[in-house]
């Protein structure tokens, strides 16, 4: 199973790169994205796949999976989300501002020119 | 138990002012007023705070009452402290320059809360006892300065900001993978236990590449060679006020947290891990006396010195010994300040000139000379002029360097003071010598005022703080001590109470 949840993270953080390395700012939000996708998986992944048992509810239970590594995602997803809605707003925003999405148009700072 | 909740204070307290202050914005008296109690009232408890550790040892406070390794602690040791006050302490200063600086638009739109919050991000980073719970104040703080660096909505902070917000969103979730990677070995998040579990495997090569991890993580946000390319645009982007918080804080959150792994977590195979941070050190200032060198933008030039200190902070660090983390100790704080107050002079000169461009400004001195002179006593302080403020730190380090056996790079570190020196001894030369040029901008008496007095404390502040380092130097010896010998900051969190 480790094996597969493997594949999967590198699969996700190939397309996360391939994405962000393009032009289009939309590209490259739904890129981080997936980045952050990978990452979360990996955590559940390293924590060690605890199988179809419970996290701990009492004490004395003999099989059961590491809670830690399921509240650290919950923490990281609810972050990842926040800043890929604020991500999103400023790209419309600044699609709005600069009249353009692609990112090499958007080079240096005002005094260059 | 004895339970003791006020070392929260400074994180809590802004935190606090920050949602009230979200409230009534179109209300500026109530803003500005509340602002500056809010940061004030967080000072005197960090004061406070600072005196209880140097007289009662390391404080700490695990939340939900769960036994150490279990619950998530937050540690207030004498490192932490001082960084937590002298944040204040600029946060203070910066925000009562800002009256002057930054426009009414966005006073009006959630610039103070974003102060605030920044300043909860910033000190909870620096007193959290827990690696994952460091993680989620890194996102505080820079959820905070994502709306600061974009607040505002011009087409330069515009383009700054999409940059410095991607570069934070990879190294967040590179962030993410290294403490999964961490916790997959050692089991465990509390600092001070990952410190005692790292030390009974011995660090095994798998602990090595998480350091080398996680330097490329905190490297991001300190901006370390080659890893500081996104700071010079994405920082000058921002208003002054912004870009002095910027400078004084963020990169040193991140020097910080390497201090903080590379002296507690990764000690058993020094000549890997801390020799690479010693090379990287050195590049990071090739690398910044090169840029600070290179421009004529004053904001950039003062921008490329934050990366010139922050390599030597990383050298002092890397020599692993009491000296050498007394000097990174010393020259920490300093540049903390000297920085703020280096940014604010800077922002008065564009304030009177109405460019950052070196060749259109000149002749300054006639019509400002107290702005003149108090700017030469801070490029002095920076470069390390005695008895200025740089001066004690630095020596340190290099002292710290000579005994660890890294003579070469050692007077390297002394060499670049100079070129230091010289970057910013040319904007003096430019902007307040030679001939008085045609400025564009108007400037207002009252304004004038706003901005001049805080940046005057401030440089006096440092003034203080390097004639005085005989004072200052109880303090540094038990953060020096402290980081030397990571058993006391493992005994003090791990111990029952």
């Amino acid at each position: 199973m480790e094996i597969i949840m493997a594949f999967v993270i590198g699969f996700l953080f190939m397309a996360a790169v391939y994405l962000i390395l393009s032009k289009s700012l939309l590209r490259i939000i739904i890129g981080t994205g997936l980045l952050s996708h990978g990452a979360h998986l990996l955590i559940l992944t390293m924590g060690g796949l605890g199988g179809e048992a419970p996290p701990v509810l009492k004490e004395g239970a003999k099989t059961f999976a590491d809670p830690l590594p399921q509240a650290l995602i919950l923490t990281a997803i609810v972050i990842s989300f926040g800043v890929t809605a604020f991500f999103l707003v400023l790209a419309y925003r600044s699609y709005q501002e600069l009249e353009t999405d692609d990112i090499s148009l958007m080079k240096g700072s005002d005094e260059d020119e | 138990m004895r339970m003791n909740n006020f070392l929260l204070l400074p994180i809590i307290i802004p935190f606090f002012f920050g949602m009230i202050l979200m409230f009534g914005q179109k209300n500026l008296k109530y803003q500005r007023s509340f602002a500056l109690l809010g940061i004030g009232l967080a000072l005197i408890s960090a004061i406070s705070l600072l005196i209880k550790v140097k007289n009662d040892g390391i404080q700490k406070v695990t939340f939900g009452d769960w036994p150490v390794p279990y619950g998530i602690t937050m540690v207030s040791d004498m490192v932490s402290a001082l960084l937590v006050t002298t944040t204040l302490l600029i946060a203070i200063f910066v925000v009562w320059y800002g009256f002057g600086s930054i426009t009414k638009e966005r006073e009006r739109f959630f610039y103070y809360p974003g102060i605030m919050f920044i300043l909860t991000g910033v000190n909870g980073a620096f007193t959290t006892g827990d690696i994952f719970n460091l993680f989620v104040f890194f996102e505080v703080l820079l959820m905070a300065s994502y709306l600061l660096i974009v607040l505002g909505g011009e087409k330069g902070q515009l383009k700054g900001s999409i940059k410095y917000i991607l570069i934070n969103v990879i190294s967040s979730a590179l962030f993410v993978i290294t403490v999964a990677f961490l916790y997959s070995v050692v089991g465990t998040l509390n600092m001070a236990d990952i410190a005692v579990k790292i030390a009974d495997i011995n660090q095994p090569g798998i602990v090595t590449v998480i350091a080398v991890l996680f330097l490329m993580v905190f490297g991001l946000k300190a901006a370390i060679f080659p890893l500081y390319f996104w700071l010079p645009t994405s920082y000058a982007a921002a208003p002054i006020p912004v870009l002095t918080l910027f400078g004084a804080l963020l990169t040193k959150v991140g020097i910080y947290a390497i201090t903080r792994t590379y002296t507690l977590f990764f000690v058993h195979d020094l000549s890997y891990t801390h020799d690479l941070l010693m090379a990287l050190a050195v590049a990071t200032i090739i690398a910044g006396c090169i840029g600070a060198l290179a421009y004529h933008d004053v904001k950039l030039i003062i921008i490329y010195n934050i990366v010139i200190a922050v390599g030597v902070i990383l050298f002092g660090v890397s020599q692993m010994n009491e000296i050498a983390l007394k000097g990174a100790m010393f020259y920490l704080i300093h540049d903390m300040l000297i920085k703020a107050a280096l940014f604010m002079l800077i922002g008065i000169v564009i304030y009177i000139t109405g460019t950052s461009d070196l060749r259109k400004m000149g002749g300054l001195m006639n019509k400002y000379p107290a702005l003149g002179w108090f700017y030469l006593i801070a490029a002095f302080g920076l470069a390390g002029i005695p008895p200025l403020s740089g001066f004690v730190g630095k020596l340190l380090i290099a002292q710290g360097g000579f005994e660890a056996g890294s003579k070469w790079s050692s007077i390297f570190i002394l060499a670049s003071s100079l070129l230091v020196l010289l970057s910013v001894i040319r904007i003096f030369l430019y902007a307040f010598w030679g001939e008085e040029k045609e400025t564009t901008g108007t400037v207002d008496k009252k304004v004038y005022h706003t901005l001049f007095v805080p940046t005057v404390i401030l440089v006096l502040i440092t003034v203080a703080y390097g004639v005085g380092s005989e004072w200052i130097t109880p303090f540094m010896d038990d953060a020096a001590k402290l980081l030397s010998d990571p058993s006391i900051y493992i005994d003090a969190v791990l111990k029952e109470d």
